[in-house]
Formats: structure tokens, sequence, C-alpha cells
């Protein structure tokens, strides 16, 4: 069941599996995420969603199946600089201020020394560019690590939760981000396990216990669940399991 | 080896030291505190303290940037850091060097600073050349730093990291020849102590106590200080995997 390689996919991802600690996580996943869209990536925590991710930015180990990213198998040298990673607990120096940290991980990603200024405006930080980090709130502690991965040029974003813990006038500010960069053609895969913020994305992919049980745009979804919200949907896919979904196990 | 990137992680971590008074005040007061006391303790025996002051002003720095750069690394490791950097255009020698560098660059300071009060201050007599002190004292403090970043990759928590100096650092110190000269040993630990770095340490300053030139004995024991150093960074290297289960 090997896809094609489609012209404008971002990511192929085929049979994967993953396995950690000796269980399997991944059980011969397949989806494909096109370029220039926002894709949510729903699902409880456990279920295996932070392991796609951590795959498709090559840290996994994989058992097996094809990872490509913007035509590159996943880790590739010439991806390291292309594609943006946020993980979900924030990966910056707490004993660095903002400003710093963003200078370091630029020069790391050879990025302009200008883009530390766009980056912390576009997290709306500038006023804390100062502060050291441990001494931030964790909302702000939390958005320095997402400014670092809009440093350069990535081409794909993976961002795990990057909303997490954010009020909602700064979600809703970060959401319209997202999507500015979708229109200049950056994909973006992100995570949340806040349902409400499926209506922000293209196409959703629901992940349950290591399979996909979704792969679908909001309103054809609500429609095949006869639904009129994600989470009602979602309760509805998970007590019909992983039958009449893409990613048959 | 990118070397924008090697010293980008070298000024990176230079500035974290520098946000750390108090381990600054760390790295150069408790080496110099302690060879004052020692000056002091042997006040009227200043043979004795010219015999092992300059053995220990190797040890300090050893011993200190051990116990940084495990804690640091392991920091690194857990904290996700170390993971995003790697998934950036990082090469393993960009993360080892940058931390060479700039843990060598304090090491110097400390080296510097500790020398030049012994030597004026405290009344430590030496043979050989101050600058030789200093050099071997730094390079004493890059092989600490090279086991501690090796070490780190075996503990899970802070705490562990620093258990382990005992545990690495005090049985190279017992066998070192600072206690007991090592030819004088049981023939086994007189073995085991030639398959320890620190012993080459020791013989190194040992040198310079007694010996008013730098010869070929001085680099051959420099030389073997740093060929430890160098296998330790390349097993510290091996213990960075850019893909983790």
């Amino acid at each position: 069941m090997t896809e094609p390689r489609v012209g404008d996919a971002a990511v192929v991802v085929s049979d994967l599996r993953v396995v950690r600690g000796g269980m399997e996580v991944l059980h011969g996943m397949s989806l494909t995420v096109q370029r220039g869209t926002v894709t949510g990536l729903l699902g409880p925590s456990g279920g295996g969603k932070s392991t796609l991710m951590r795959a498709l930015v090559g840290v996994q180990i994989v058992e097996s199946g094809v990872v490509d990213v913007l035509g590159l198998p996943a880790g590739s040298p010439d991806l390291r600089h292309r594609v943006g990673y946020l993980t979900q607990a924030p990966s910056v120096y707490p004993d660095l201020t903002a400003r710093e940290n963003l200078s370091y991980f630029a020069a790391v990603l050879g990025a302009p020394a200008s883009d530390v200024d766009r980056v912390l405006a576009e997290v709306d930080l500038t006023d804390a560019a100062d502060r050291v980090v441990s001494q931030m709130s964790g909302g702000q502690h939390a958005r320095v690590s997402l400014a670092v991965t809009l440093l350069g040029a990535p081409e794909l974003l993976v961002l795990d939760e990057p909303t997490v813990g954010l009020d909602p006038v700064l979600r809703s500010d970060l959401w319209s981000l997202f999507h500015d960069l979708a229109d200049r053609g950056v994909t973006l895969l992100v995570s949340s396990h806040v349902m409400d913020e499926a209506t922000r994305c293209h196409r959703l992919l629901l992940v349950r216990e290591g399979d996909l049980i979704a792969d679908s745009t909001l309103p054809e979804l609500l429609v095949r669940t006869e639904s009129d919200t994600v989470e009602e949907a979602f309760l509805k896919l998970v007590g019909a399991g992983p039958a009449g979904a893409n990613g048959d196990r | 080896m990118t070397w924008r990137i090697t010293w980008a992680t070298a000024r990176r971590a230079l500035t974290q030291i520098r946000h750390d008074h108090r381990s600054i005040a760390l790295i150069l007061g408790v080496p110099t505190m302690l060879m004052g006391l020692l000056a002091w303790m042997y006040s009227d025996q200043p043979g004795f303290f010219d015999q092992i002051g300059a053995s220990l002003l190797g040890l300090f720095p050893c011993i200190v940037m051990f116990l940084i750069t495990a804690v640091t690394t392991l920091r690194e490791r857990r904290s996700g850091t170390l993971e995003r950097l790697l998934a950036m255009p990082m090469g393993k020698a960009d993360f080892l060097g940058g931390y060479a560098l700039a843990f060598g660059l304090a090491a110097t300071a400390q080296a510097v600073v500790v020398a030049t009060l012994s030597l004026s201050v405290f009344g430590l007599d030496v043979a050989g050349p101050a600058w030789a002190v200093v050099l071997v004292a730094v390079a004493d403090a890059l092989l600490g730093t090279a086991l501690g970043l090796w070490v780190s990759a075996f503990a899970a928590t802070e705490f562990q990291a620093v258990q382990f100096m005992p545990a690495v650092i005090f049985p190279q110190l017992l066998l070192s020849g600072l206690l007991v000269a090592r030819d004088q040993l049981p023939p086994v630990l007189e073995v085991v102590s030639m398959v320890m770095p620190l012993s080459y340490a020791v013989d190194a300053m040992k040198h310079l106590t007694t010996s008013p030139t730098v010869g070929a004995s001085l680099w051959g024991n420099l030389a073997v200080v740093l060929g430890f150093t160098l296998a330790a960074l390349v097993l510290g290297a091996a213990t960075l995997r850019r893909r983790t289960p």
C-alpha cells in the first residue's frame, strides 16, 4: 500500500510502525499532508501524536514503514533547516534571556540576525525579549520555544501542542499566524487535544491508540458521523472503533 | 563540523555561565580557598606544600569541570534542547567542540587565577615555568570536561551525575601517586594506575615541581592526558544520538 509520491504533498507516511519500550505505539499508520495547509492532529494523550511528530522530524527510531518529508526521507541532513519542530515541553535554555536563546538557535540554523526581532514580534514577546526565561510565566516560556521554530524559513512546521496553557486572545493570534504562514506556502502540522481548535484547521487527522481513525475536513467529519461538534464526532468514532477510517490496521 | 555553529555553542555556554554569578564565584573561589588552606596547614613545612601543591592545582580544575559538564550536558539531554539541536544542522562535533571550547576558556581563567595566587600569595614554589603549570591545569580541566560529557549519558538525574564524581575521579586520585608513589603500589594497582589519565596529570605536575626545564617527559605526560581527553570525547559523541527510541 505504498502511496505514490504526490508532487504537492509535504508529508507522505506509509505503513509506519513504531515500537517504544517494547510496546507498538503506531500500528502501520499511513497519511499524507498537503503543502500550504494547516493540518490538525487530534486525539487523546498517549495515542501516538507526539511519536508520529518525532518520526516526521527524524528523531524517532522507527520499526518499519516509509516517512517522506518534503520529498526526502525524514531526518535527512538537507531537511534540518527546512523543518521546524516544537516539542511538547518547552525546550529552550531557562538561564538565558529570550533574545539570547533565539540568537543562538538562529546562529545554529544560519538564519539572519534580523530574524530574532521578527519572531519575537510574531509570538508577542518583544517587550519581554531581555528577560531570563526562568523568570517568565509558563505561557511566555512556551512562546520562546515556539519562536525558535519560526526562525529561518522553515517549509514544514511540526508543532506539538503549541497553544497549551495560553490565554484565548494569544491562542487566536497564534492561529492567525499559522494561517498567514500557510498562505505563504508553509505546511503546518499542529497537535492539540483542545477539540475546538479543529475549527481552525484545513484538515483533521484523528489518532487514537496508534491508529488513524479519521482523515478528513471538519465538515466532512461532522456529516459522516452525524455530529454537531468535533468532540461528539470523536466520541462516536472512538465508540465505533477503527473501522471506517483511512488508516486501517 | 561548522565553525559558525561551534563558536555559537561556545558563546552560548559562556553566556550561561556569565548569568550564573554564584557559579563563577565557586569556580574561582573554591580552589583558591583550598590552596590557601593547604598553604596555611603546611606553613611550618613549606617543602611538603611545594611537593603536592602543584599536583592539586591540576586536580581542582579537573574535578570542577567534570561536575559542571556532567550536570550541564545532562540538562541538555533531559530538557529537550539537545533533541532540538540535533534536529537542526548541528553536528555532534560542533556540540562537543563548543562545550570543550567554552569550558576550556573557563578552565583557563580558573587555572590562571588559582596558579597566580598560589605562586605569589601562598608561596608555592615550583621549579618549572608558571605558564607550564597553567597549561597542565588547563589540560586537566579539559580531561574533566570530556569525562563529564561521557558520564552524563549514564545519569538520569542531576543527583546521579554528581554521584559519578566520586565514582570516576576518586579512584584515579587515590592511585595517581599523590598519596603513595605509583611504583610503591601493589603490582596490580600499579598496572591499574597506568590506564588512569589522572596519573599522567599528576606526573606532569610533579615534573614541573622538581625540574626547571620543560622536557620530553612533560610533553609525553601532557600528550597522554590529551589522548584520554580525545578518547572520552569520542565515547561522549557516541552517546549523542539523533534518533532515540
